[in-house]
């Protein structure tokens, strides 16, 4: 065999590698596994991510009574630069991204030329023309198909940039004594810049837990520095690392919804029915219908207009204890009425709480009389119970320290 | 400044049709043309000192009947035009009437094989004749109207018993070359056929639903008869005139040397245009009589469409397949005697020879033995060519709009062998040559404002007709733009000379259609 061969070969055996490791480990992996203490993992996007690490009801105390360090780097990135960024993520988005100022974020949505949802997110806005789009699903030809006709440039930066998400009432204790000073005049959906061992990381003040807490985005060399900043600092804070069970818990009492989870997002529905409008799953106020043309807009108004919306999204609160994951919702205990797509008991309302999809009219204009059915597991038999269930705002848990300026300590 | 009720994009016959119907509506139109006169392919250009061309178009075999009685079109037709095959063995088979009612040139048998093949083919054609007149039906919103055509269509078939109806389920979707094997048995006929079904179309004769283009011819009329062919009193260059006149006589304004820059939409509703020089003008509807790829990826701002309403347009496939070859010749050239030179002829010898021709053409070449048809206009029009001389007029297939050497090197070769296979059918010809002037693809989009040179406006394939022409959000005129309007060949029901898609779209924009 002559060297051309064998170099050509070992090209091509090179170029399958990525089969050797199925499943990815984000930057952060090595600092979770040492943490693990019960190998508890998924797969979040292709990633391993621990569903737990040691013990998911005290990683859920960690976000609501200390700091919760949670990895959020499987979450999908998108870099969007260049003079028609702006007017770019406009079309793109429901949300008008002419009112997104520098240095701050956005919570938004964006859908099809039908109205549906193709996935909701967050938008930074690092620059003029310097945007971070942060999502649950991918979405690179959709974005690179929306870009004809702009000066823009789309890169996804999910692997290169490993994210943090440091939750919880002493999260900013930990930032400040990780050294990041002037982090306190961070308000609710602000991101800055630090300098950071000659790289630069993103602190946002957002999150998923509707506590006091924050985002950092780092280039993936520099994240395992960062993790041990963090958690150094973070020693006499009771920093804890947590895995998905315990922010599950604390995103359904903050009410916010997950894509494929609580909505099917248009590009992977299979069933035409299933797709949904923004109005359909919550986002209805995302929706601004006097910014320029957007993805969706004249269908989503069509729909209002026309009165053809068809699904509605509430919370609920349900009596009794049993969490009614994926029980199905009914008026007047007869007429089913929808489904729930989250429940938890809430350890911090001591209540019974869940977010359902109800099809309308139930849930638009019957509110009362809805029940659920829940089916309880008692060895290897199921209990029926069929609970009362009362619609309530999101979210169930409001905190006032999630938004106080500057932040608490503790 | 007047005001217009209406700004129609392009003076191609479809936009002048498309305006007259609105101004005889009662509607204040404005038509708006980029090039120094109207007229889009049919208006004429001198291409050699002395000599003229019509344009694109060399005949005419689907001028509507309604459509020029309702504008007032006054073109005095000629008599049907034979069409004469050469294959180059000398035995020439000649069409009479309309598509060969009569035929010379071919056994009994086999006349009466085509007798046979000609009425079924016209009986079909028929059916889908009923959905030229009207916007297709809207998917998710079916009309009266739809049903009707799609009853009267239904009890169509039947009313010739229930085999009929089962033949052309059949035969839809089929290729020319199985159905011409299936009755046919000369070569010659055979290759007609396939070079019918198939001119203007990227698809050879084997290539699955090609037959749908031979309908497509046969759903046009000429002089009142399916299938027909003629050229004008006066020769192809009066049409766009009459075109003018009758735009001119319901009171429409035609703007010449008028290119437009952009279509004004603001939230996803149209109100006016820009102009290349930036003059604005608004009215409540615009008509897009001009390719649908230009409308939307160039004229409005894709911001103003959906990304999937974006993708959809950039994915229609209009890369032209022809080439127009127009020659100046000092005397008059003898193909098949005195009776051919006044109709079509077609240089073909077999259907294996279009399919030939087309095998290249898949991989970026043009047709090594490429198939042609030819008129010479200036016998009907004597003003084309100065006395004594004579032009003629040649569709060329196949030269792919992208040539994979590039058509700067590429044009002088195809030209010398168009010429070569000229003088083989007609010999002395080259001796005879004044000019010549070959527009390929690319040449054709230069020259006419036609992306892809591609005089249907997008490929006439089963994927781009009906609910799908040109995508499916805009396939009723109306599209995703309220006010905006598609009217051009690229919308229902296509191309050629038949002021459908111009008038139908009128007529959906005065009945007060919604988009």
């Amino acid at each position: 065999m002559n060297a051309l061969t064998t170099s050509a070969a070992g090209l091509r055996r090179a170029a399958r590698n990525h089969i050797r490791t199925p499943r990815l480990e984000t930057p952060f992996h090595e600092r979770l596994a040492a943490l693990s203490e019960v190998n508890d993992w998924y797969s979040w996007a292709g990633y391993k991510a621990p569903h737990s690490l040691f013990d998911g009801e005290l990683e859920y105390f960690a976000i609501r009574s200390t700091a919760a360090l949670f990895d959020i780097s499987p979450m999908v990135k998108y870099r969007i630069t260049g003079p028609d960024a702006e007017r770019y993520l406009n079309r793109l988005t429901l949300r008008d991204v002419r009112k997104l100022a520098v240095g701050r974020v956005q919570y938004t949505a964006w859908c099809d030329d039908h109205g549906h949802v193709l996935d909701d997110g967050t938008l930074f806005r690092l620059g003029e023309a310097d945007f971070r789009l942060c999502c649950q699903e991918r979405h690179l030809p959709w974005l690179l198909d929306s870009a004809f006709g702009f000066s823009v440039d789309i890169r996804e930066e999910t692997e290169e940039i490993a994210g943090l998400a440091l939750q919880g009432p002493t999260s900013y204790a930990v930032l400040r004594d990780a050294g990041f000073a002037g982090v306190e005049a961070l308000k609710p959906f602000a991101v800055v810049s630090f300098q950071h061992e000659g790289g630069e990381v993103t602190i946002s003040r957002t999150g998923f837990t509707g506590d006091l807490g924050y985002e950092l985005f780092v280039p993936r060399a520099k994240a395992l520095s960062l993790w041990d900043r963090l958690w150094s600092a973070g020693e006499l804070h009771a920093i804890r690392a947590i895995g998905y069970g315990a922010l599950n818990q604390a995103r359904i009492e903050a009410g916010f919804i997950v894509a494929n989870t609580d909505f099917v997002t248009a590009e992977g529905a299979l069933r035409a029915d299933r797709e949904r409008m923004p109005d359909e799953i919550g986002l209805d106020w995302l929706v601004d219908p006097d910014k320029p043309n957007f993805n969706g807009r004249k269908a989503i108004l069509d729909a209002r207009r026309n009165q053809t919306l068809k699904y509605i999204l509430v919370g609920l609160e349900i009596e009794g204890n049993i969490p009614a994951e994926h029980a199905i919702v009914y008026h007047r205990k007869k007429h089913e009425a929808g489904i729930v797509t989250a429940g938890i008991w809430s350890p911090t309302t001591k209540r019974n709480i869940a977010i359902a999809s109800l099809e309308r009219p139930y849930g638009s204009k019957f509110t009362e009389d809805l029940w659920v059915e829940i089916y309880a597991m008692r060895e290897l038999q199921y209990q029926k119970l069929m609970k009362r269930a009362k619609i309530v705002p999101r979210p169930f848990v409001k905190l006032a320290r999630r938004t106080a300026t500057p932040p608490g300590l503790k | 400044m007047t005001s217009f009720d209406a700004i129609v994009i392009g003076a191609g016959h479809n936009g002048l049709a498309a305006a007259t119907r609105l101004a005889k509506g009662g509607r204040k139109v404005l038509v708006l043309e980029a090039a120094n006169a109207p007229g889009g392919a049919t208006r004429g250009r001198e291409f050699a000192p002395g000599f003229r061309s019509a344009g694109l178009a060399h005949l005419v075999n689907r001028l509507d009947a309604d459509v020029a009685r309702d504008i007032g079109l006054d073109l005095a037709g000629g008599a049907l035009l034979p069409t004469t095959v050469l294959d180059g063995s000398g035995k020439a088979v000649t069409l009479h009437g309309a598509y060969g009612e009569s035929i010379d040139g071919v056994s009994a048998d086999e006349a009466a094989a085509f007798a046979a093949l000609r009425k079924k083919l016209v009986f079909q054609a028929g059916i889908l004749k009923r959905f030229l007149r009207r916007p297709p039906p809207q998917i998710g919103a079916i009309s009266l109207g739809d049903l009707s055509t799609l009853a009267g269509a239904g009890l169509g078939l039947l009313r010739k018993g229930r085999g009929e109806g089962r033949d052309f389920l059949r035969m839809l979707l089929m290729n020319v070359a199985d159905v011409a094997d299936e009755y046919l048995a000369d070569d010659r006929l055979k290759g007609l056929l396939a070079f019918d079904a198939t001119l203007g179309i990227h698809l050879g004769p084997r290539s699955p639903t090609s037959l749908l283009g031979l309908y497509y011819r046969l759903t046009g009329e000429a002089a009142g008869k399916t299938g027909g062919q003629v050229v004008p009193a006066g020769g192809m260059a009066s049409i766009a005139p009459a075109f003018v006149r009758a735009a001119e006589k319901a009171g429409v304004t035609i703007r010449c040397s008028a290119p437009v820059g952009r279509i004004l939409a603001d939230r996803g509703r149209a109100s006016g245009v820009v102009m290349r020089d930036g003059t604005e003008i608004t009215a409540p509807v615009v008509v897009s009589a001009i390719h649908p790829q230009t409308t939307f990826l160039h004229l409005v701002d894709p911001a103003e469409s959906g990304t999937g309403f974006v993708r959809s347009v950039k994915n229609v496939r209009s890369h032209g397949n022809v080439a127009k070859l127009d020659l100046a010749l000092d005397r008059v050239p003898d193909f098949a005697g005195p009776e051919a030179r006044n109709g079509r002829i077609v240089l073909v010898c077999s259907m294996e020879q279009v399919e030939t021709a087309f095998n290249p053409a898949k991989y970026g070449e043009f047709s090594p033995d490429p198939v042609m048809e030819i008129t010479l206009p200036s016998l009907a029009d004597p003003s084309l060519a100065p006395s004594g001389g004579c032009t003629l007029s040649a569709l060329v297939q196949y030269a792919p709009y992208r040539l994979k050497a590039g058509w700067e090197a590429g044009k002088p070769a195809f030209l010398k062998i168009v010429l070569d296979t000229l003088e083989r059918h007609a010999p002395g010809i080259s001796r005879s040559i004044v000019a010549a002037d070959l527009m390929t693809p690319v040449d054709i989009e230069a020259e006419y404002n036609l992306p892809g040179g591609h005089w249907h406006h997008g490929e006439l394939q089963a994927d781009q007709l009906l609910v799908n022409r040109p995508t499916g959000a805009a396939s009723g005129y109306a599209t995703p733009i309220e006010g905006l309007y598609l009217a051009s060949a690229g919308a229902h029901p296509g191309g050629g000379i038949s002021g459908l898609p111009g008038w139908n779209a009128a007529r959906h924009i005065l009945s007060g259609g919604k988009p």
